[in-house]
């Protein structure tokens, strides 16, 4: 049979990624990709990927997939195992960040971290369904891509085409942490809000439970308006991720991959770049402080 | 013109006008296609801004600002250069009598209006395929619903603030709705095709009348 992973059990999201489809925010297209890009790359390489390859990202675990022929994959993420249940032997955990290999018709199955929230599960050869505008990434905004996965759902596997890692067994994993520092770059609208780095530096927000892959919503001191920006409407401008919107409300928001290309709310700072991937990780009532820094000068 | 930082690996280019960020836009993406701002990924004009992106190359930035310092932002691109489009309407738009009454006029004279603009695309964004289009008339220039409708049917046409559009897919949305494209109007939005989105910055954009369905 060829090459195919088969959704037998899902969890609340399982979502084919690869590193998204940048370059098309000008005709509204979101990039998309993996929240959590470094877990998602390390994936790729311990199974001997491209970089480009798609695997799936599984927010908090259950998903039981059956492989239709022998295969190497590797989750990455939080740490925590997957298990491996094979007809006629006792189920078996193996660890997470490290290369597993399976015989055909094994399922492996992911479960929940036990912390954090989204696991990268990478595929030999890849997740091989068909690219939309350069990327098989789904993209919950906007639709493209292939739909969430659902029970029954097949994915072709691509060939592999290196050897899976070996000797990996000096990856550092720890558990994501409940509270976090982040780096904010202020700008471009910092002027908008009402002493901005000061209450940024000061205040100390909650991840509400309503995040999603386009933004993570925060709770706690409100960002006012800047007296001089009192009833002004902002026209809407473009959009990066990482972004920290600040709604007529005060609550922040910090947009992740699958955020619209433009938005009408002043965006007050923007999250280092190489911090960003936390947020694809943070549980709700999780707590965010942000280190304002002064804009950079390129 | 000002060049506002977006984080370490974006710039925002704040101007004073669509004419402006059509030229910027035009002279960034003309800048990106000859191959020389290496880095840069995305350059995304919006109402009075324009985004430019260099993800994972922050080295790229500063040659941005040097050709934005070089910019001629009264150099706008000439209208129509990226082609025209024109596309039926059934003017039944649930809006339209709101829209008449706003604008001091009946319901034929806001789709002779609609029809008689000529339209140009200043951006996209808000849904793949979706533009803004530049050029309508004062009278039909409104604001949006205060309450915005869950569910506006793909091909809906509406203005809102400066701005006419048409909803590519099924969507929310605030816009006032004039009307609905016919079955036949080209699709707005094909991945498989190049380029994707049928309406481009600097399209030139006409709406007929169709008479109703």
């Amino acid at each position: 049979m060829s090459r195919a992973l088969v959704v037998e059990e899902v969890g609340p999201q399982a979502l084919v990624v690869d590193r998204g489809r940048p370059g098309w925010a000008h005709v509204g297209v979101p990039t998309a990709g993996a929240l959590d890009g470094p877990a998602h790359a390390l994936a790729q390489r311990l199974v001997g990927n491209d970089p480009d390859a798609a695997g799936l990202e599984v927010l908090l675990g259950g998903l039981a997939l059956r492989v239709t022929a022998a295969t190497t994959v590797a989750l990455t993420g939080p740490p925590g195992g997957l298990r491996v249940r094979r007809s006629g032997a006792p189920e078996r955990v193996a660890a997470s960040h490290q290369p597993v290999h399976l015989d055909a018709d094994d399922v492996l199955v992911v479960p929940a971290p036990t912390s954090g929230l989204r696991g990268y599960l990478g595929v030999g050869g890849g997740v091989a369904v068909d690219a939309v505008l350069g990327s098989r990434s789904a993209d919950t905004l906007s639709g493209l891509g292939p739909a969430p996965l659902e029970v029954g759902t097949e994915l072709p596997v691509g060939a592999p085409t290196t050897v899976p890692a070996i000797g990996t067994g000096a990856v550092g994993v720890s558990a994501v942490p409940d509270a976090v520092v982040v780096t904010l770059h202020l700008g471009p609208r910092a002027d908008w809000v009402d002493d901005a780095a000061g209450r940024l530096r000061a205040g100390t927000w909650t991840v509400a439970p309503t995040g999603d892959r386009v933004g993570v919503r925060l709770e706690g001191p409100a960002l006012e308006r800047a007296p001089a920006r009192v009833g002004e409407e902002l026209r809407s401008e473009g959009l990066i991720g990482g972004a920290v919107q600040v709604p007529p409300d005060g609550r922040p928001v910090v947009f992740l991959a699958d955020h619209p290309t433009t938005g009408g709310y002043p965006v007050v700072g923007v999250v280092d770049p190489a911090e960003l991937a936390v947020f694809a990780q943070l549980r709700p009532g999780s707590s965010v402080r942000f280190a304002p820094v002064a804009p950079p000068v390129p | 013109m000002e060049v506002l930082p977006v984080g370490p690996e974006a710039l925002l280019v704040d101007l004073d006008g669509l004419d402006a960020v059509a030229a910027v836009g035009a002279a960034l993406r003309d800048a990106l296609s000859r191959g020389e701002l290496p880095g840069v990924v995305d350059v995304v004009p919006a109402a009075r801004t324009v985004l430019v992106t260099a993800p994972g190359a922050r080295e790229a930035l500063p040659g941005v600002r040097s050709l934005l310092a070089g910019v001629d932002t009264t150099a706008v691109p000439e209208r129509g250069a990226a082609g025209t489009v024109e596309l039926d309407v059934h003017y039944d738009g649930e809006d339209l009598e709101l829209v008449a009454r706003d604008a001091g006029c009946d319901v034929d004279e806001v789709i002779a209006r609609h029809t008689g603009a000529t339209l140009t695309v200043a951006f996209g964004g808000f849904a793949p395929g979706f533009a803004y289009l530049a050029g309508l008339p004062e009278s039909l220039q409104q604001p949006r619903l205060d309450t915005p409708r869950p569910r506006i049917p793909a091909g809906s046409v509406g203005v809102a603030g400066e701005f006419g559009g048409v909803y590519p897919r099924t969507s929310p949305g605030g816009w006032r709705l004039l009307g609905r494209l016919t079955a036949d109007a080209p699709t707005l939005f094909d991945p498989d095709r190049d380029p994707p989105a049928l309406l481009q910055p600097g399209t030139t954009v006409r709406f007929r009348d169709a008479g109703r369905a």
